[in-house]
């Protein structure tokens, strides 16, 4: 009984079972998702505000100050709608496919440190770990795609298929350049040690933490990180699963109502998922930019969603920039020019940090 | 009853349970999504046995990848479920003669342990304390089974490069699109400007 | 290859320099018109939604002449005449208007010779149910009623050019 008791404990922090009054795992969590849940809706607007102001429109400015409350009117909408399932579908796995989707991308927030020691669960391979939720988001396309029985999510979950796993490969080579430098798979370690070691630390200036972030150092990988991010969330201008000029809305043609609310949730806080894994491998995490007082008042974790946003603004702007690619050309430059660059830069960095012997060398195992 | 306990006992009834589906099920795909799900359940049999890199990276490259490709395959199938059950007897004592074998040494190695308990403690590479199992993996890959594992690492290499000579083509005839190129062209090199006086043309 | 090619393409110099646009449109005012708060302009000669006029004096225009019906292409229009009962003059009994059908070519406004039928300056009468649609003479004598006002103005404005 002790175990479970324990176990209850750790999950819900009843001092009543005697065991301490730690604020239970369940409570973390439930904050932690809320406020997800807010920011991604805030992010969708931001989204779409961003993409207006490029085309020099307004975008969504009715509901609420600045139309701030648009997202929130959005998903009364899906709610109260009626969910349409096709009558040829695998029903089970046309449910199921949404669920897996927004599963899967809010799983992946449990190991993000949002701030100094906030993470949910801090273990010893979260990188890993996130790389391994992020390469099963394609399974909510496929399974969507194929158990709604009709072309063009058929059509379009193949090419997800596809392109998602072609990518994987590259973050994979991008994570392997960080994780030589950093020598622990924990992410709390690899913001550490861009805290502890690198380029202001050479020149004698420690205070300058923005030039120890590896962006500068790793700056080939970053933007093939940041690349490969927008083709593995299938945003713009790899959105070739959803290309509706091709094929309707890809694999969500047939979702409507709360399973495509759900499909909509996933993508986005999967793209949040690639801003947060890039805020911490590239831009020092929740550490400030420069480590003098004004800048040390402001809580880590408000630095931590502003370099989230940073990112993800660049983001959006690429879906305002750039046209949509060709199948073709989207694996092209994922096979000859990404996957080459980032093995190249993998031997690169190991002889570098092991002829120079630079290097993180205080990590906790 | 523990809680580890507790779940290695669901993960491994329902890692049993979704390989049998894997075999009963009568749609291919539903068999694949049964195969990852028996994929899932033994990463958390790994995970419950302290080993969270090999979890993960079975998760990343089988459920990650492999599995879907398996998927991406059987969609692409148009399976005649008929002639596939048809073929069922004929090929059942061959599959019964290998489960039997596989079966027979899983209780010879199960059976060790039962008749010299002190075999489960005594591992080939024992992990020392405070190191994690990454590094550990690590360490004995690049130094004891280093030649073994490049090796394998070279007869995947040459695998890919036989797969990839037997379906590589290069068609004489046919016009490619060289990206590098067309970004390279400028109009100073494939247009010039003519001033034509009217009424002469060119 | 040049080399000067390989530089662009590493420093991706493209997407900065489409970056640094895009930007540069981000800030620039919004042309937009903010449309349910703000409205555009709308030309004297605009064809909107359709209104019966009447005199000053609250006489209906409208003698029953039937060319609006005959000149519509889409066969729109359909109305009924007879005498009035209070002076026996000749009057609409019934004026029915299809707006599904009006393809708001505005013949029925060129061709009556008393300005009676007029397509008002009105846009904004999108309704839930088809059957709101099919005008009938009242409908049509009450919008006039609304927007004489804007349609006199509209016609003085006109009137120089026809």
């Amino acid at each position: 009984m002790d175990s479970i008791n324990s176990a209850l404990d750790y999950l819900l922090g009843i001092p009543i079972l005697g065991l301490g009054v730690q604020v239970g795992f369940i409570y973390k969590a439930l904050l932690l998702l809320v406020a997800l849940l807010i920011f991604t809706a805030f992010i969708l607007l931001a989204d779409r505000k961003i993409w207006a102001a490029v085309q020099i429109r307004r975008g969504p400015n009715v509901v609420g100050p600045f139309g701030l409350l648009q997202s929130f009117a959005d998903l009364l909408k899906f709610a109260l709608k009626e969910a349409v399932i096709p009558a040829g579908s695998d029903k089970v796995l046309f449910i199921l496919a949404p669920l897996i989707t927004a599963t899967l991308a809010l799983g992946g927030w449990a190991v993000v440190p949002v701030n100094d020691g906030w993470a949910m669960a801090d273990i010893n391979v979260g990188i890993l770990y996130i790389l391994g939720l992020s390469s099963l988001g394609v399974y909510g396309v496929i399974i969507g795609g194929w158990a709604s029985n009709s072309k063009y999510p058929f059509l379009g979950s193949l090419r997800s298929a596809a392109q998602m796993v072609s990518y994987e490969v590259s973050i994979g080579l991008v994570i392997i350049t960080v994780l030589l430098c950093v020598g622990s798979l924990n992410l709390n370690d690899i913001i550490r040690a861009q805290y502890e070691m690198g380029l202001a630390h050479m020149i004698g200036l420690p205070q300058l933490t923005f030039l120890n972030w590896f962006w500068l150092p790793l700056f080939p990988m970053f933007v093939v990180f940041y690349i490969s991010s927008l083709a593995e969330t299938n945003r713009p201008p790899f959105d070739l699963v959803e290309g509706e000029s091709e094929l309707v809305a890809g694999f969500m043609t047939e979702y409507s109502s709360t399973p495509y609310m759900l499909f909509m949730l996933g993508e986005y806080i999967s793209i949040l998922l690639m801003c947060a894994m890039a805020t911490i491998l590239f831009l020092g995490g929740w550490t400030a930019p420069i480590d003098l007082p004004p800048f040390t008042w402001i809580p880590g974790f408000i630095w931590f969603f502003l370099k989230l946003s940073m990112m993800f603004f660049m983001i959006a702007m690429a879906k305002a920039i750039v046209p949509r690619y060709r199948y073709d050309q989207l694996m092209r430059i994922g096979w000859k020019v990404f996957l080459p660059i980032s093995l190249i830069c993998v031997i690169i960095v190991a002889f570098v940090l092991q002829l120079t012997g630079w290097g993180w060398h205080g990590g906790t195992a | 009853m523990t809680l580890p306990l507790f779940f290695f006992y669901v993960f491994s009834a329902v890692a049993i349970a979704s390989a049998a589906m894997v075999v009963a099920s009568r749609n291919p795909v539903h068999a694949v999504m049964f195969l990852i799900l028996a994929f899932f359940n033994a990463a958390g049999l790994f995970m419950l046995a302290g080993a969270e890199f090999l979890a993960l990276i079975l998760i990343v490259v089988y459920v990650g990848a492999v599995a879907v490709l398996f998927l991406f395959v059987v969609m692409m199938l148009d399976v005649d479920f008929a002639s596939l059950r048809s073929g069922m007897l004929q090929y059942a004592p061959i599959g019964v003669v290998v489960g039997i074998v596989l079966l027979l040494e899983l209780l010879l190695v199960a059976g060790s342990f039962v008749v010299s308990p002190e075999a489960a403690g005594s591992s080939a590479l024992p992990i020392s304390e405070g190191m994690d199992n990454t590094r550990a993996l690590g360490t004995v890959l690049y130094t004891r089974y280093v030649f073994l594992f490049q090796g394998a690492g070279a007869v995947l290499l040459v695998a890919m490069i036989g797969a990839i000579v037997l379906t590589l083509r290069h068609k004489p005839n046919v016009k490619r699109q060289d990206a590098i190129k067309q970004v390279a062209r400028r109009p100073s090199e494939t247009m010039q400007v003519v001033k034509v006086k009217s009424g002469q043309g060119l | 290859m040049r080399a000067s090619q390989l530089v662009n393409t590493l420093i991706m110099r493209e997407f900065a320099k489409s970056f640094w646009l895009t930007m540069k449109y981000f800030f620039a005012p919004k042309p937009t018109i903010n449309y349910p708060f703000e409205k555009g302009q709308v030309s004297p000669r605009f064809r909107g939604e359709h209104a019966l006029r009447r005199y000053p004096n609250g006489e209906e225009r409208c003698i029953a002449c039937k060319l609006c019906e005959a000149v519509c292409p889409a066969q729109a229009i359909t109305i009924e005449a007879g005498p009035r009962q209070n002076d026996g003059t000749r009057r609409t009994v019934r004026y029915d208007l299809d707006m599904v059908k009006c393809i708001y070519c505005g013949f029925c406004q060129e061709a009556c010779p008393v300005d009676a039928i007029v397509e008002g300056p009105n846009f904004e009468f999108a309704t839930e149910t088809r059957e709101e649609l099919y005008f009938s003479k009242e409908k049509l004598l009450a919008n006039g009623d609304r927007w004489e006002r804007e349609i006199a103005a509209n016609l003085s404005a006109d009137a120089p050019y026809r």
